[in-house]
């Protein structure tokens, strides 16, 4: 087994809107390691959601390959890519992205509706999700009647549900408050270090950085490390 | 949670919407619901006319009378096996508003020919043995009242006794019952012989005869047979199975089934644009959140199923209550229209049309905002912030 999670090889990556072409990335490659928590910092416009997009399989490269795992799977088909993310991966996004009309167990519950798990162990699945993000006491509240950082709590918990190997974050901490960001950024670490979570995550804000492992500067769609853990 | 519910909780978001749209629904199935039993009472003649059974009328117009002596003529044709006859009386009960289908028969060979209006053996034998009595329909004796032994006084805006009257009093001496469903019992009838004599005009002419054949095979040939012995004679005749027969009476109101139709079709026409517009409406305002469901992992087909499936839900309950709504008037209908048009009932066919009403305008409203929602590119939808 390898060392690497995610090998991204010579990845071109462009847009073509009326006739004009946008290109975003020219051979970009990358290595994930196992249990790695990176940050992506950079510009915007410099390309950083279209590379979760890219990670996640909700995108696919114009060249190049993708592997998870060992695996190819930027050539798979829809509904394949489909399982890919539901068994693999995890979302998080800035802005929560959670159903208003569920409570928050049922959110949690909701990529569980994908698996052949029976109810009762999807109950026992939402129930440690939550009690690890610490929201057992509001498994059901509407999002409407939680705080930003609950709500993004119960996005965690969504995340994690099902028990990927990768959690990809698009600016998680962009709309709270930096104590509150600090209790996200925290809860996103232990799951690195305690459950062995890969994560990805997006950032502007080198604070939030700081509670990854390394943070790679992306920017007019190429890497440039800096260590700033010195 | 399960996806069903999943789906239910996306209908009943939007709780205002999702309930003026059901109401639409429901009208909409209600209108085609009691329309349908109308037209169901229209029917009910054709459909449960007897495959063996021919009418003889006067050619010129059915209402016009032909002479006695044709039962025997006719009865005489070979394959012919029973011949009865009815003449049409024109009564009413106390006021010309409690209108009454009143026909004055031959006794034996009417209930011998129309063994699905059933009556218990006793009150059979009574009918049969008085000259002055009467048969009734079920509903009819519920609705007035009536018990077998009352004297029943039928007026009739036709005809007058030779005593100048326009009653005639006729002893209660059975109650008719439906053999089978959609047989229609809202009629009285009486001893035609009683009626020729007691009659100051019309002497010994009927309406019409009832031939009973061997069999359907033998009918066009006996329908050929007598209006050719007839031919050219002051009294023509006309010859047509039942079904045909009533099949012409029931449109002589108009093309009914035509305008029922057209009814119905413009309030699903109406429902299916506005919640059509409705769905299309919510996908739209759900474009993130499907995207949301996309990512983590719902395939196209799921989402598919998620959008056709609330349009479903949708349309079944507006649908089923609906249909619910239009049985309960049916039987309340049964009742005021008692006797006058045929037998009001809200049938398993009607239902089962209902239930194809509704998986259509379902599928109908649901297929374009599924297949947007299915279509739907997660990068763009998401990126639109
Ligand atoms: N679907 C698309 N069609 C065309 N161009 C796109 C599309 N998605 C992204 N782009 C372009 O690709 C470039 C990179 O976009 P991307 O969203 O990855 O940037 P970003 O680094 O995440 O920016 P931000 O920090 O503002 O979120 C931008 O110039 C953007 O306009
Ligand atoms: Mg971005």
């Amino acid at each position: 087994m390898s060392e690497a999670l995610i090998v991204l090889k010579d990845i071109g990556k462009h847009y073509t809107r009326s006739k004009q072409t946008i290109r975003i990335f020219e051979h970009l490659d990358m290595i994930v390691p196992r249990e790695d928590f990176v940050a992506i910092m950079g510009p915007s416009g410099s390309g950083k959601t279209t590379l979760l997009n890219l990670l996640g399989g909700i995108d696919r490269p114009s060249s190049g390959e993708i592997q998870f795992d060992g695996k190819r799977v930027d050539d798979l088909s829809e509904s394949r890519l489909a399982a890919f993310r539901a068994g693999s991966i995890g979302f998080i996004f800035q802005f929560y992205n959670l159903m208003p009309m569920l409570t928050a167990a049922q959110n949690v519950e909701l990529p569980l509706l994908l698996t052949k798990l029976g109810p009762k162990a999807r109950r026992e699945r939402v129930k440690t999700a939550l009690e690890i993000v610490s929201l057992s006491d509001r498994a059901r509240h509407r999002p409407s009647e939680l705080s930003g950082g609950q709500q993004q709590r119960v996005a965690i918990a969504r995340a994690i549900v099902s028990d990927p190997k990768l959690l990809l974050c698009d600016e998680p901490t962009g709309d709270l408050d930096r104590e509150t960001a600090g209790e996200i950024l925290s809860m996103l670490q232990t799951l690195n270090r305690d459950l062995g979570k890969t994560i990805v995550m997006v950032t502007h804000d080198p604070e939030a950085a700081r509670f990854a492992k390394r943070t790679l500067h992306l920017d007019k769609g190429r890497f440039s490390e800096k260590d700033l853990s010195a | 949670m399960t996806f069903l519910e999943l789906v239910r909780k996306n209908l009943f978001r939007k709780k205002l919407r999702t309930i003026l749209t059901t109401v639409a629904i429901f009208i909409a199935f209600a209108i085609f619901g009691v329309l349908a039993t109308f037209q169901n009472a229209l029917n009910s003649g054709v459909d449960t006319a007897g495959a063996d059974r021919l009418i003889v009328t006067n050619r010129i117009n059915f209402t016009l009378p032909m002479p006695i002596a044709y039962v025997s003529r006719v009865g005489a044709v070979e394959g012919v096996k029973t011949v009865a006859h009815a003449n049409w009386f024109g009564g009413y009960y106390q006021e010309p508003r409690n209108f009454l289908v009143a026909l004055a028969i031959d006794p034996v060979t009417y209930l011998d020919i129309y063994p699905e209006y059933v009556l218990p053996k006793s009150q059979r034998e009574a009918f049969l043995n008085e000259s002055g009595s009467i048969i009734v329909g079920e509903a009819l004796a519920k609705q007035y009242k009536w018990k077998v032994g009352d004297r029943i006084p039928v007026k009739s805006n036709i005809f007058r006794q030779r005593n100048g009257s326009d009653t005639w009093d006729f002893t209660l001496a059975g109650i008719m019952t439906p053999g089978a469903q959609g047989v229609d019992v809202n009629f009285v009838a009486f001893h035609y012989k009683y009626f020729a004599e007691t009659r100051s005009f019309g002497g010994d002419t009927i309406g019409w005869l009832i031939v009973k054949t061997a069999g359907s095979k033998d009918n066009d040939r006996i329908a050929r047979t007598v209006d050719a012995m007839f031919a050219n004679s002051p009294f023509e005749t006309e010859t047509k199975t039942e079904q045909a027969f009533n099949k012409a009476f029931t449109e002589q109101l108009g093309d009914l089934g035509f305008i029922i139709t057209a009814i119905v079709g413009a309030a699903f026409a109406t429902i299916l644009l506005i919640v059509g517009n409705t769905m299309m409406l919510t996908v739209r305002e759900r474009t993130n959140e499907i995207a949301v469901l996309k990512t983590i992992g719902f395939t196209s087909r799921r989402i598919f199923q998620l959008v056709l499936g609330e349009s479903m839900l949708l349309a079944m309950i507006g649908g089923l209550l609906g249909l619910v709504a239009a049985f309960l008037m049916s039987v309340v209908l049964q009742n005021v229209f008692a006797g006058r048009i045929g037998v009001m009932s809200f049938t398993p066919g009607t239902a089962l049309i209902g239930l194809g009403l509704m998986a259509s305008l379902g599928f109908l409203t649901g297929i374009l905002p599924a297949l947007r929602a299915m279509r739907l590119d997660i990068v763009t939808a998401l990126g639109r912030k």
